[in-house]
């Protein structure tokens, strides 16, 4: 799987991650053109059926990623984030999905160099994973 | 303390004496309707019904192997606001453990009604119990009753629960307000009647039967089932997730659904007012359907199957209470219940919780803790 260019759908929160991701590419940071980003206004808006939808349409990856706990702009926003990741932990493994394709951190608005540092290790994670299931078959 | 007595069955069969105590229940005071299950002339049909005059419960059959819907959805819609006067709901446990959930997501009140529950024999599926109570309905129900005492449904009907009655391991309600015994006593001579709460305690003092104890061979003929469902449950999972455990096998698990939404219509804690699956954000464009065509070379129509079903996983699997419903909807005989019932046993037993349990444990995902799960964060786990 040499050439394998893993799509890595990534749900960045507006004001921690997506702004880490604005630092990291106007001070000129190299990361990935795997990553997909999705801006949402927080993590805590982003519905378990919006990550099962990125996966069955053979997403290879799906990152969550908002404020560190404590700065979530709407309070708690993230913290229920993290139990949706949990429960789909609990329900997508059953169907044979790797949990390491579904990822959740905290990345803060000052992060830039971390945030290009998270996405090279995803992407490389997942060339070494090697394609999803759903990428070529057909899903009913 | 709570009151445990005991209804004589003398000269009486269960079904009348159960019409005789409900209403005598709706003769109390404060009580002035009652939510309960009544068989239906000509066909034998086992619904619910609200009844406010006690000459009118002639049908009253709480024990007859028929659940057509759970119930719950219609208690919640009797006591979302105030009604007027307090009802009571004879519920099965299961339909009970659904209205705990519809509480707690605010779409359902406890404060006006009474909760009663008969120890739960068990169901067929809908076609078969029709199939079943054929010309008369009472004697079908009073046979099959003696026939579940003796343990013995199964050869003497020719006919099998439905799954998720024989995977159930609540075959009597912890919440009911007023609990009705028919388990570990002597068929035909009495039924017992226990106060669970202090609500119950308030009626059965105002109605003044007889005393008793609940025994300790009650118990024991209670926990035989308790143990002998969820072996069959435990089994259950197991071929399920052997069924389900790729994605082929999950689409061949689904080959058949027609995107109906009724096991979604038939589920009792799919909460939503709108189902996001009917709304237009699935009404896609015809260039759309020829765009995913194109990317993989077919697909299956209509779309989305599994889609609906994961996400319906992850909406509802936490307060799924297993009442199979979902299987008795589907027109195409597949086996919902058994495969939401083992997701929901993964995702319950992962934030420790049990759905209709009781009204004081938090639902999953309206609430968190901040210290919690720290297992799933970061990229290096
Ligand atoms: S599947 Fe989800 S969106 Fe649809 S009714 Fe159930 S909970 Fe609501
Ligand atoms: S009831 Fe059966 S056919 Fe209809 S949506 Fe549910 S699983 Fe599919
Ligand atoms: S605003 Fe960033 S996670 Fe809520």
């Amino acid at each position: 799987m040499e050439n394998f260019e893993p799509t890595i759908i990534a749900f960045v929160c507006n004001w921690c991650t997506y702004t880490a991701a604005d630092l990291a590419g106007t001070s000129r940071l190299f990361y990935p053109k795997n990553i997909r980003l999705i801006r949402v206004m927080c993590t805590g808006m982003v519905d378990p059926q919006y990550i099962i939808k990125a996966f069955l349409e053979g997403a290879d990856s799906v990152l969550i990623s908002g404020c560190h706990p404590g700065d979530c702009h709407y309070i708690n926003g993230n913290y229920k984030a993290r139990r949706r990741i949990k429960l789909l932990k609990e329900i997508l493994p059953q169907f044979g999905f790797d949990p390491q394709r579904l990822r959740l951190t905290w990345i803060g608005a000052s992060d830039g160099i971390q945030f290009a540092e998270i996405m090279r290790d995803l992407t490389l994670q997942m060339k070494a994973l090697g394609p999803s299931q759903t990428k070529l078959k057909m899903v009913i | 303390m709570t009151i445990t007595a005991k209804i004589d069955l003398t000269g009486h069969n269960p079904l009348e004496a159960l019409q005789q105590f409900f209403a005598d229940i709706l003769k109390t005071e404060n009580i002035t309707s009652i939510l309960v299950p009544q068989r239906l002339p000509p066909k034998n049909t086992v619904m619910p019904t609200l009844v406010t005059d006690a000459s009118l419960l002639e049908g009253v059959d709480p024990l007859a192997p028929a659940f057509p819907m759970n119930a719950s959805r219609i208690a919640a819609r009797l006591t979302r606001k105030p009604m007027g006067g307090k009802m009571a709901a004879v519920l099965r446990p299961c339909e009970i453990r659904a209205f705990i959930e519809l509480i707690k997501l605010k779409q359902a009140r406890k404060e006006d009604v009474l909760l009663i529950s008969v120890d739960c024999l068990g169901a067929f599926q809908n076609k078969e119990y029709l199939k079943f109570a054929g010309q008369n309905g009472k004697e079908a129900t009073l046979r099959f009753y003696k026939n579940v005492m003796n343990g013995n449904v199964a050869e003497a009907e020719g006919l099998e629960f439905a799954p998720a009655c024989k995977a159930c391991e609540y075959p009597v309600s912890e919440n009911a307000d007023i609990q009705i015994g028919l388990y570990g006593l002597q068929t035909g001579e009495s039924i017992l009647v226990k106060a669970q709460t202090e609500a119950g305690d308030r009626i059965l003092n105002q109605m003044k039967l007889p005393e008793t104890n609940e025994t300790q061979e009650r118990r024991t003929v209670i926990d035989g089932i308790i143990s002998k469902h969820t072996g069959y449950r435990d089994s259950m999972f197991t071929e399920t997730r052997e069924a389900t455990n790729s994605l082929e096998k999950m689409s061949a698990y689904f080959a058949s659904c027609v995107n109906c939404y009724n096991c979604r219509v038939a589920c009792p804690v799919c909460y939503c007012k709108e189902c996001v699956f009917v709304t237009d954000v699935f009404n896609h464009d015809p260039s759309q359907y020829l765009q995913w065509a194109k990317r993989k070379g077919i697909i299956k129509m209509p779309t989305d199957t599994l889609f609906y079903h994961l996400t319906r996983l992850a909406h509802m699997s936490t307060a799924c209470v297993g009442c199979g419903q979902c299987s008795n909807a589907c027109p195409n005989e597949i086996p919902v219940m058994e495969l939401f019932r083992t997701i929901a046993h993964a995702t319950q037993q992962a934030f420790d919780y049990q759905a209709g349990k009781s009204i004081e444990q938090e639902p999953p995902l309206s609430t968190f803790r901040e210290d919690e799960f720290q297992e799933v964060v970061g990229i290096t786990n």
